[in-house]
Formats: C-alpha cells, sequence, structure tokens
C-alpha cells in the first residue's frame, strides 16, 4: 500500500502531538459524540439487528472463503454487460491502468467520487505526476483537498475542521482550482455547502471521465452500488462518458438479495440514517438493453489487490476484510476521538485502520508496528461493527506479531517476520496509552462499552492468540471492568509486561 | 503470469488453510432477520412512507388520481417554474395543466442544457415506507438518470398503494438490476461541516413526492 503518509512518526508521536491540538480535539469529540448518540437511535429502530448483523458476517466470511470464484463471476457479469475488466496487484499497476485509461479519452482532468481505495493508492498524486488533474467533489474531501490536507475520517474526512477553518480554505483556494468563493462568504454551514455547489458544477457539467469506487459489486449480476449523501456520486457516475470505478476485491457480494442486508446496516451505521440520501446501481452499460443512452458509455472495472490477498492469507486476521467502512467504530473508539485520524498515518484510521493498514502493508515500518497498540482494547468497536470484525482479536494477534515475528505472506510470498527488538513497539505503545487515558471521561467511555458488550467475547483467544491471553495482563476480552484494570495496572506501567 | 493469474493464484493459496464447503450459497447464509419491520396495514405503511419521506425533509403531498394535474401545475408555479423536463412515458394527463415549458427527455441533450430546466416531474418504480425512499429505474415514465438530478426541483409522483412497500428487502426484489436504479431518500444532504445537516449541494434542493390514491 502506498499510501502511507510520507514521512508519518509512529502512532504514539503523532498522537501525542493531536492531543496537544485543543480545536482538533474540541471538532473531533463534538462530531464522534453526535453520530454515535444518532447512531444507536437508528440501530434501535430494527428490532432484528443481531440477525442482520450475522448474516452480514456470513456474507462476506462466505465471499472470501470462495473468493476466487466470485472474482472470476463478477469479471464474467460485467464484461458481459459491457463493462471492461482489469486486474491490479497493487498500488502501482492500479495507478498506471487507470492513468492509461484516462490518457485514452484524450482528457486531461476527471472528476472523482469519494473512494477510499483510489486514496489507498494515491491515485490523484499519480494522475498529476502524468498531467491529469482529479478533482475530488465529495465536500468533505473537497475541503481536504483546497486545504493540501490529509482525510481524517473514512466517513467525514474533513471532520477535524470547522466551519470557520473551512470558510478560510474556502475564501483563500478555490480561485486556484476553479471558480472562486463568493464574495464576503460567511461560515455558516449553509453558504459554505452552496459556494462548493457553484465550484463543483461547473467542473461536473463539462466533465467527460469519471473516477470513483463501490461500496459492492454484486457478482451474479455485475452490478455495482455506490452509496452517497450529496449528490456529487450521482454526477459522477451519469454525467461522464467515460466511469473508471476502481474497487478493492472484498467488496464482492454474491448476489442481488445480499443488498439487502447491507442497506439496511450501512446508512445505519454510518451517517446514523435510515438511508443516505442517494444510492447509484448500475450494471456496465447497460449492454443496450435496459439503460441504453443512461450514464457513461464506457465502463471500466480495476480490480485491485493490494494487500488483500496478503491479509486473506492470515487465519485471524482476515476478517478485516469483512469491513463495509462504516466508521461505526472510530466514532466510538476512545483512542480514535482524542488522537484523531491523522495520528495513525493511513488512509484507514480509527481501530478498523488499526487492523487493516498493517496487514495491508505489513509491518516493517515503525508506524505500522505500533498501529496495533493504537487501542485501548475496550471492545467498542466490536460490539458497534455491523459485520462482527472483532477487532481487539486482531489487535491481539498483530501485537503477537510485531513482538514475536512469525510466519506471514507479503506480495504472495511466505516470509518469517522478525521480532521486533527490544520489544520496541509495546514499549512505544505503553506511552501511548498513557496520554489516551488521563482523562476519567475517555475511561468511562471504554468502561460501559467494555461491560456492555463482555459476554459476546470469546474467552480465551484462538489460534497463536491464545499464548498472548495465556501470559500477559492484556485480556482481549476484559474479565474486569476496563476502569479496574486501569487502575490496577496505570494503562500497563507496571502491569502489561 | 499476468495480474489477473497472479491474483487468483495468491487468493487460493491464502485459503489454503480453509476446509472446502462445497453446499449451495442458499444454505450458507442465515437469512432469520426480517422481511419488514413491524406490522402495518396499507394505509399505516402508506402513511409511514409519508412520514419518513418528510423526516428526511421531502415535501409530501397526496392527492387523488384526478386531482393529480391539478396538484402537479400548482406546485411547479409554487416553485416559480418557467420550463419542466418530462420522460418520455409520463402520463399525458398529468401536466395537462401546467403552464411552464414542457422539455422532452432525449439522450441528445446536454448537462448545460438541462442545468438551465427548473424542474422535472417524474414517476418511480417503487418506494420504500420504513426508510423513506423513492427508487427510479429508468423506466419510460422516469427518465433517464441526468433528468432528475441536474434541475433543482423534483416532483416524483409514487402511485398508492401499488409502488409502495414496506421494507428494503422488499423492494430489491421487486427490482430489476440490470437497469439503472437510484434511490433517492429526501434531498441532497451534507453534513461534512461540523455535521450540520445542509440540503441540496448537488442534486435537486428540493424534492416533492405526490403519493396518488389510484384505487
Ligand atoms: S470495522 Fe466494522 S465498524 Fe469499523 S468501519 Fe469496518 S464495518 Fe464499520
Amino acid at each position: 500500500m502506498s499510501g502511507t503518509f510520507v514521512g508519518m512518526p509512529a502512532f504514539p508521536v503523532a498522537a501525542r502531538e493531536a492531543v496537544g491540538n485543543e480545536t482538533l480535539r474540541g471538532n473531533l469529540r463534538h462530531a464522534t459524540h453526535t453520530i454515535r448518540d444518532k447512531r444507536a437511535r437508528a440501530v434501535a429502530e430494527l428490532d432484528d439487528w443481531a440477525a442482520l448483523r450475522e448474516a452480514g458476517k456470513q456474507i462476506k466470511d462466505h465471499t472470501l472463503r470462495h473468493l476466487d470464484r466470485y472474482l472470476v463471476q463478477v469479471e464474467e457479469a460485467v464484461t458481459a454487460a459491457g463493462g471492461t475488466v482489469h486486474w491490479a496487484a497493487d498500488a502501482d499497476e492500479a495507478n498506471e491502468i487507470v492513468t492509461r485509461l484516462v490518457q485514452e479519452t484524450g482528457e486531461s482532468e476527471v472528476v472523482k467520487v469519494k473512494s477510499m481505495a483510489t486514496q489507498e493508492i494515491g491515485l490523484n498524486e499519480a494522475l498529476e505526476a502524468r498531467g491529469i488533474h482529479a478533482y475530488e467533489t465529495d465536500l468533505a474531501e473537497l475541503i481536504v483537498q483546497l486545504g493540501k490536507d490529509r482525510p481524517s475520517h473514512i466517513l467525514v474526512p474533513a471532520i477535524h475542521r470547522n466551519r470557520g477553518e473551512i470558510r478560510d480554505i474556502f475564501r483563500s483556494e478555490m480561485s486556484e482550482w476553479g471558480r472562486p468563493a463568493p464574495e464576503n462568504l460567511t461560515d455558516t454551514p449553509a453558504e459554505l455547502a452552496e459556494a462548493a455547489r457553484l465550484h463543483l458544477r461547473e467542473k461536473f457539467l463539462r466533465a467527460k471521465v469519471g473516477i470513483s469506487g463501490a461500496n459492492f459489486v454484486v457478482a451474479e449480476t455485475g452490478t455495482l452500488v455506490v452509496v452517497e449523501s450529496e449528490g456529487n456520486g450521482r454526477m459522477c457516475l451519469t454525467l461522464p462518458e467515460t466511469l473508471i470505478s476502481v474497487v478493492g476485491i472484498e467488496k464482492i457480494v454474491p448476489t442481488w438479495q445480499d443488498l439487502e442486508v447491507f442497506l439496511q446496516t450501512l446508512p445505519r451505521s454510518s451517517t446514523a440514517e435510515r438511508m443516505n440520501p442517494y444510492t447509484s446501481m448500475w450494471t456496465g452499460t447497460g449492454d443496450g438493453r435496459a439503460g441504453e443512452g443512461d450514464g457513461p458509455r464506457t465502463f471500466h472495472l480495476v480490480l485491485l489487490d493490494n494487500g488483500r490477498t496478503d491479509t486473506l492469507a492470515d487465519e485471524v486476521g482476515r476478517q478485516a476484510l469483512r469491513c463495509i467502512r462504516c466508521s461505526a467504530c472510530l466514532n466510538v473508539c476512545p483512542v480514535y476521538e482524542r488522537a484523531g485520524g491523522h495520528a495513525y498515518g493511513s488512509v484507514y484510521p480509527g481501530p478498523i485502520g488499526a487492523i487493516l493498514s498493517p496487514q495491508l502493508r505489513g509491518t516493517g515500518s515503525e508506524i505500522d508496528a505500533s498501529l496495533p497498540y493504537a487501542s485501548s482494547l475496550c471492545g467498542a468497536c466490536y460490539e458497534v461493527c455491523p459485520v462482527a470484525i472483532d477487532i481487539p482479536e486482531v489487535l491481539v494477534h498483530l501485537r503477537e506479531r510485531v513482538v514475536q515475528g512469525g510466519p506471514a505472506v507479503r506480495q504472495g510470498n511466505r516470509v518469517v517476520l522478525k521480532p521486533a527488538r527490544g520489544h520496541a513497539a509495546e514499549r512505544a505503545a505503553m506511552r501511548a496509552a498513557q496520554w489516551a487515558f488521563t482523562r476519567p471521561g475517555a475511561l468511562r467511555t471504554g468502561q460501559r462499552l467494555a461491560s456492555r458488550t463482555r459476554r459476546l467475547h470469546p474467552r480465551t483467544l484462538p489460534g497463536p492468540g491464545r499464548a498472548w491471553s495465556g501470559s500477559r495482563d492484556l485480556p482481549a476480552v476484559p474479565a474486569e471492568p476496563f476502569r479496574d484494570w486501569w487502575q490496577r495496572t496505570r494503562g500497563g506501567k507496571d502491569g502489561a509486561k | 503470469m499476468n495480474s489477473r493469474e497472479r491474483i487468483l493464484g495468491r487468493v487460493r493459496r491464502a485459503l489454503a488453510d480453509v476446509p472446502d464447503d462445497a453446499g449451495p450459497y442458499e444454505e450458507a447464509v442465515a437469512r432469520d432477520y426480517l422481511r419488514e419491520h413491524g406490522h402495518r396495514s396499507v394505509p399505516e405503511t402508506v402513511d409511514l412512507l409519508a412520514e419518513n419521506l418528510a423526516d428526511y425533509r421531502a415535501l409530501v403531498h397526496r392527492c387523488t388520481d384526478g386531482e393529480l394535474p391539478e396538484l402537479v401545475a400548482r406546485l411547479l408555479s409554487a416553485h416559480g417554474s418557467g420550463s419542466v423536463v418530462v420522460p418520455q412515458g409520463l402520463p399525458t394527463g398529468w401536466l395537462e395543466a401546467v403552464d411552464a415549458a414542457l422539455v422532452q427527455d432525449s439522450a441528445a441533450s446536454t448537462a448545460p442544457e438541462l442545468d438551465r430546466i427548473d424542474s422535472v416531474v417524474t414517476g418511480c418504480a417503487v418506494a420504500v415506507a420504513e426508510t423513506g425512499t423513492i427508487v427510479l429505474d429508468g423506466s419510460s415514465d422516469q427518465g433517464r438518470r441526468r433528468i432528475t438530478l441536474v434541475p433543482d426541483h423534483h416532483i416524483c409522483v409514487v402511485r398508492v398503494p401499488d409502488q409502495v412497500v414496506s421494507s428494503v428487502p422488499e423492494a430489491l426484489g421487486r427490482l430489476d438490476p440490470k437497469r439503472p436504479l437510484t434511490w433517492i431518500s429526501g434531498p441532497s444532504a451534507t453534513s461534512d461541516i461540523e455535521l450540520d445537516r445542509v440540503e441540496g449541494v448537488h442534486g435537486p434542493r428540493t424534492l416533492e413526492v405526490v403519493l396518488v390514491d389510484g384505487s
């Protein structure tokens, strides 16, 4: 994964800086608490939530278990519907493919729907290097792009910015990229959104090439699904003549019917709505049957590996590939709330980032080695996860890998990782824990969520994790309330080693 | 070896530990979740649709078949619309009382042309009560996806109770995945600025849904 933020310090260092930034913390606290509370209400409306969650988990597990078969099926279905399928083993190859496809259209600018996959591979930078301007059209991504900033949240990438900062960015930067911000722009959200509407509309109306990701790809029909709110997704998926979608191979679901699970769990888990304002579904180019003359005439699907098959090779860690990127785990995480998304040094922040990034990229760098420690193991992330990814279990598993080394797969090859020298990562992580839990508020959150979920957790860790949970005082399943553990061990200072 | 073979090979090696379960997919997933939430009569389901649409700030109107042309004309003039884009297969009677200029949906019309049109009137494929969602599938009374996207005002006519279902699972069962589908739940909105909801970033800023009692 080439999406490492260049020169990024390890999590503890980056987090310590973030915690010192009062504005950032205020913005984050407001945002995460707002979504968190709303989400709980949206979920409570469905009294079959547990069954939906279990079905989502089973669908994803089944797909991963037969991924080779479903990949081939996707290829066949998309091709039959008039699309073209490309395979990209890593970020460089994906960027090469997309760049070539854009060049073949003769265009030098593209409009983009917010997409984690294209951020992960650093597509915008790769296109820019070849003289192609990529315009982000999601409002938050626009704020990030204009501010020459990095996203800090999966769902609301500019969550770390308040309205005053956004106004300043619009005023000073919009004219560089196109239509300038209106005179006398104030910081009311309505005016800011209107400025973005005007700025982007001129781009939508002339765009010839759109680039997107997808939330789901249905194997049996070749249908792609994009879930969004603003309508920028609809613009990019509808108006251009050519559409290029870069999609991680884990986004497949086997059948059309499977969408009934995820279209219920995803919106409620992410934006805490019954349904997001817009969902677009398209199958190839319509193949001259149903969708003729509606939407792009040329459609390319780029299937992206970039570390996903390495993740699939890990018996404990592969469950991270179930993730549907709802971001619920970020909003409940006491560490994320205080550290902010940038500290994770990856496009995937928060609890899911802490397990996904070190698997996609390997644990070779300091930041990736420290990420499995960016957690209190309080279990809140597991409880909210709509596909029941046991994030604490994977964290503990990855910690063991960092500390003790062992077999892993990198770029398709079996390797044996060396233990981190002198448990450096673990020590660094314990220092990281100190800042995160100096406030009783964060602690109470962790404790309450942990005690509520305790009975849902396995008692001992399966597989190689067992050794860890047996010999360490930092169990994946808190056998005692988190707060008691904290007080007893002072955050691992004398307890965790 | 090309990347296709490389990736498929990696997947197969990665799954070497997984026992083969040759059972059919239908048996692989427990689908004991609900087909709909709660028990409602048909009128209650329509009421719930109206309520959830309104909750997401769509403007909801109800009328009988006979009142529809008057209502559509009134909504357009209240919005100050001088021009309306019309899908090819929209029942002609719906717009018979309208003063505004009617523009037929056509594959040749460009986005900038659509941008100068004030409103669009369409039917729908299905509406979902539990979520307050209307779904368009590009049928001839709904037109191409762009006409409900670029103009700033969308009037969508839903025939009740025929086109109303309770839930997302029921809606998917009625839809054809081969068609280009757009699910709409209230007008375009963003919460990207301090999570304050603002309507109308890029899609139509005003969504009016007319529930027409056809029976
Ligand atoms: S890990 Fe679960 S909760 Fe977190 S983003 Fe993914 S699906 Fe959502």
